[in-house]
Parts: structure tokens; sequence; C-alpha cells
């Protein structure tokens, strides 16, 4: 009887797995076969031959150029965010100054805010100072969007470092940029890689700021190249599948080499909003 | 004396401005700025280039009374309904994987890889499943003998549920995930000393994990709901509001009266309201899953 209860509840829980996992590996079908195939034949079967030109197709006509646009913006944002949101947490939780309670709400209250209520100003200043349709605009933005969420998750593990390390280090005539840099932030290492993987997924993912700063081709990211790129080539199934598998693949990579970092980031951002 | 060096370089005013000032610069310029610029953008007529003419609340005014704008604040409430909702589908997927599930790690790692995807990409690929003719979704149906299943989102009718669909797809992991967490960290002697009390595994998850883990829930809850109303991305490109504006939200709304009509001064009104109206139901939300005490073990 239990047996039977607990076949039950796997079957249950595979069900779920299926639905989730089914559309991706449905799409990867169809991006390595041709229109033909992908209408006369049923949505499930292997293709009968593994057209990998979709791939090479959709890269060289300009996939490849928002992919290395999407890795540059999104890396630098990382370095920027992680940087800056590592010194503000540590003259937050470290040093002595009256303010630091209200500034740490400050980028609290950033937690909860709508970004499309920010984006119309931010639009007309892109426009005042020549940004908009400058890739730097979106490196800013992201930026400083991600700086909240960063600074949240760093916080528990900064309150937590030791203070004879600080001591120690100034005793011995250290300064605090060397601190700060040489044995500071490496200890944080464990933490700052979890918001690395967090800072990853969301640039990565952004729409709506490039979508609405950007308007060159050679500027965009994957996300709004594909929409341009998917409103060119309707009709070809196959092109259109293997764009987004190349858009989703360096996320997925990261998450089949990390899992355990992307769960505890995504754990961590639960507490946004 | 050592001390005292230290205490002298950890209040130095210097060095905590430049510590601390990149940061809080960039949030005050472009986080803080623009959300009170968008109130002050709502009192003018305004097409963005131009010059600004003040109009006073008349922006404001007009939106209260628009019904474009009412059905899209609908719509955002019904999504954030069906959304908290879920939260039951996604508490007893919890349940059953915390309850001593072989794989249960590699499943929920499972379940949350859709939430690493694009809204983009999510949304491309749900055109597709929900393509009247060779979608994944029709080719299923009519394979079980259904013989005219919808153009799911070609229909007023259908398509706020179909859209749900990728929503409910994309935060399964994520909320399971929180779930799961959760529950794994009830004492294990709580939930053994209720077993040798006799209670069945139902009572157990209803009357002890359940209560339990009520202040996780009421978290979900707020980003539930308030992630709802936020919500653009996926819409706007899977059906861009439409058809005939039958799946338009606030967010996109706002975002096509600014970017695609050039009413910049509306616009902003919009997007101050959903800025209140955002604030306002986290408030609530919150005011209203808050209880008195919160239960220790």
């Amino acid at each position: 009887m239990k047996r039977v209860g607990y076949l039950i509840l796997y079957l249950c829980l595979g069900i779920v797995a299926l639905f989730q996992i089914f559309p991706i590996i449905w799409l990867f079908l169809f991006s390595l076969k041709d229109n033909r195939e992908i209408f006369s034949g049923s949505p499930f079967a292997l293709p009968s031959e593994l057209r990998w030109e979709n791939y090479l197709k959709v890269w060289d006509s300009g996939i490849g150029t928002y992919f290395w646009n999407s890795l540059w913006i999104t890396a630098m944002a990382i370095l920027l965010t992680v940087l800056f949101a590592s010194m503000a947490t540590f003259a937050i939780t470290r040093m002595q100054w009256k303010l630091n309670k209200l500034v740490l709400g400050l980028f609290m209250v950033g937690l909860m805010i709508p970004i499309h209520s920010a984006i119309i100003p931010l639009f007309s200043m892109f426009l005042n100072v020549n940004l908009i349709d400058n890739p730097w605009s979106i490196v800013i933005t992201y930026t400083t969007y991600n700086l909240p969420i960063t600074i949240m998750i760093l916080l528990g593990f900064y309150y937590t470092l030791p203070r004879e390390i600080e001591e120690a280090a100034i005793i011995d005539g250290c300064s605090i940029n060397r601190m700060f840099f040489r044995i500071i932030l490496p200890m944080t290492a464990p933490v700052m890689s979890t918001t690395v993987i967090i800072n990853m997924i969301y640039n990565w993912n952004e729409f709506v700021f490039v979508n609405t700063f950007i308007s060159s081709d050679m500027y965009k990211t994957l996300t709004v190249g594909i929409q341009n790129f998917i409103g060119q080539y309707m009709t070809d199934w196959g092109a259109i599948g293997a764009t987004l598998i190349i858009s989703v693949l360096p996320i997925l990579l990261a998450f089949i080499f990390f899992s355990n970092k992307v769960v505890e980031g995504i754990s961590a951002s639960a507490v946004k909003g | 004396m050592g001390l005292n060096v230290m205490n002298k370089v950890m209040s130095n005013k210097w060095i905590i401005a430049f510590y601390v000032l990149p940061a809080l610069l960039l949030i005050a310029i472009l986080i803080f700025v623009p959300l009170i610029l968008t109130g002050y953008y709502g009192l003018m007529d305004w097409d963005g280039i131009g010059e600004m003419n003040f109009i006073g609340l008349e922006n404001y005014w007009n939106a209260l009374q628009d019904d474009k704008f009412w059905e899209s604040a609908w719509h955002s409430f019904l999504l954030a309904f069906f959304s908290t909702l879920s939260l039951i589908i996604y508490l007893v997927i919890s349940l059953i994987l915390a309850s001593k599930i072989k794989g249960a790690d590699l499943l929920r790692k499972i379940y949350l890889i859709p939430m690493l995807l694009s809204s983009v990409a999510i949304a491309q690929l749900w055109i597709k499943v929900f393509n009247p003719t060779n979608g994944m979704l029709n080719h299923i149906l009519m394979a079980i003998g259904i013989e005219n299943p919808p153009a799911w989102l070609a229909e007023p009718s259908v398509v706020l549920f179909a859209i749900f669909v990728p929503i409910l797809w994309q935060y399964a992991g994520f909320y399971i995930l929180i779930y799961y967490a959760a529950l794994k960290n009830i004492p294990e002697s709580i939930v053994e000393a209720a077993r040798i009390d006799g209670a069945s595994p139902l009572q157990i998850a209803y009357r002890i994990k359940l209560p339990l883990i009520m202040g996780v829930v009421k978290v979900t809850i707020v980003l539930a709901v308030v992630g709802s109303l936020k919500y653009f991305d996926l819409i706007y490109v899977m059906t861009s509001g439409g058809p005939n504006g039958a799946s338009e939200v606030m967010a996109s709304y706002m975002y096509k009266l600014a970017f695609s009509s050039n009413d910049f001064g509306y616009g902003s009104a919009i997007g101050f309201l959903l800025l209140i109206i955002t604030l306002i139901v986290t408030v609530i939300v919150r005011k209203a899953t808050a209880t008195k005490e919160e239960i220790q073990y």
C-alpha cells in the first residue's frame, strides 16, 4: 500500500518535471529540423538529419554580434556592480559613521521599485547626455539596478567577518585600501561568486532597457536582437529555434556547472520584494 | 593605542565617502531621481522631445477615467490573483518533494530551469507552442481527438489564460525552491513526534508543516502579487497586449503610451500610478498576511 502511494507521488513529480523540461527539448528538436520536417512530421520525432547549419546560418546573419554584445555588457556590468556593492557594503557594515543605517535603507528601498516607473525619465536623461543608442547607458543601468540585490546578498557575510582581522591589519600599518582589496575582498569570494551568478542571469536576460535605449543593430544584445531577428525570419522555424537555443545556452551551461551556486543565489534573491 | 588607530581609520569621513559614494550616487541618480521625475513629468503635456507644458493634474485625472487603463489594471490584478492561487500547487509539489523523496535535489533543479531563461526566449518559445497549426499544444490536443483547438494567442477570451501558462512554467521552480528549503528547515524531531502520536502524513503536512512555514508562504504571496503588477517582458513580446487590448497590463500600457504614441506626459502619469499602486498593494498584502505572533519552534 505504501509502495503504491510513493509510486503516485513519484508520478506526480515526474509529470511536473516533464512539463518543465519538455518545451525546451521540443525547441532543441525543431532547431535541428527544416520547415518541411517540422510541419509534416510529429513534433516529437527526432530530426531525420541533424541540421546544424541552422546554427551557422543564424550566427553569421547577426546573432554572433548580439552574442558578443551580451557577453561584454554582462561582464562589464557584473564587474562594476560587484565592486561598488562590495565597497558600499564594507563601508556600511565595517566602518563607523552615523548615517550608515539610513544609506542601507535607501539601497533596500531600491529593491521594491518597479523599473517601468523609472524608464521614461531614464530615457530622457540619457537623451540629454547623448547616451541614447550607446551601450554604456546599458552598462551603467544594469550596474545600478543590480546594486540593491547584490548588497543585500553580501550584507550577511560582511556582518560576520571577525573584527580581529581588520585590527591586526591596521595595527600592522596596512592602509585601509590595501586591507579591503587584499584581505577583505578575497575573503568574501564565496558570497561574491553567488552575486556574480545572480547578476549574470539578470544582465544576460534583461530586455526592456536595451529595447528602450538602443536602436542600432550593432549595439543590441541577444534578448532584443532575437526579437528583431525573429521578426525577419518569421516563417523559418529551424532558424528561430537555433537562435533561441544560442541565446539560452550560456546560462544553461552555467547552471550545469554551478547549479548549487545558482540555487543559492536565487534563494538569496527571493527576499527581494 | 592600537584600537585608537583602528577607530580613527575606520571612521575617516573621506575613506567612508570613497567606499560608499559610487554605489550611492548611482542609485540616487538612476533610481531615485527618475522616480521623482516620473511624477513630475506626469504633470506635463509632453511628447518627449519638444517643449513641456504644465497642465496640472490633467493626466492623472484622465487616467482615472481611461477605460483602457482600468482594463489593463484589471488584467494585472487577475494575473496577481492567478499567481497567488498557483502558490497552492507549488506548495503541494514542495510538500511531496520534501517527504523523503529520492532525487528531490535533482528534481528541484530540473524544475528551476525555465526560471533561468530570458522572458524573451520564453515568450518566443511559447508563441511556437501555442501556434494554431504547427504548435506543440494543438498537435497534442488534436492527437487526443479535440478537433478545433483555439488559436490561443489570437482569441481575446482565452489569451490571458494562455499567457498565464508560461508564467506558471517560468516561476514554478522558483517558488518550489523556496518552499522546499523552508520545509527542510523544520526539525525532524517535530515531525517524528507527530508521527509517534499517530498523525497521518496528510495531517502532518496540513497541521504541522504548513503552519511552520507560514512565514515563508506570506513572503511568497507578497512576491507573487507585486511581481504580477510589474509584469511586462513576456506579455510585451508574446502579444504586445493584444488582440485588441485583451492582454494589456499596466506596464505594457504605460510603455506603449510613451514609446509608441510619444505621449511621455500621460505615460509618466501612468508610470507614477503604477509605482503608487505597487507600493500600496505591497503594504496592504504585508499587513493582511502579518500575524501578531510568529510561530516559534
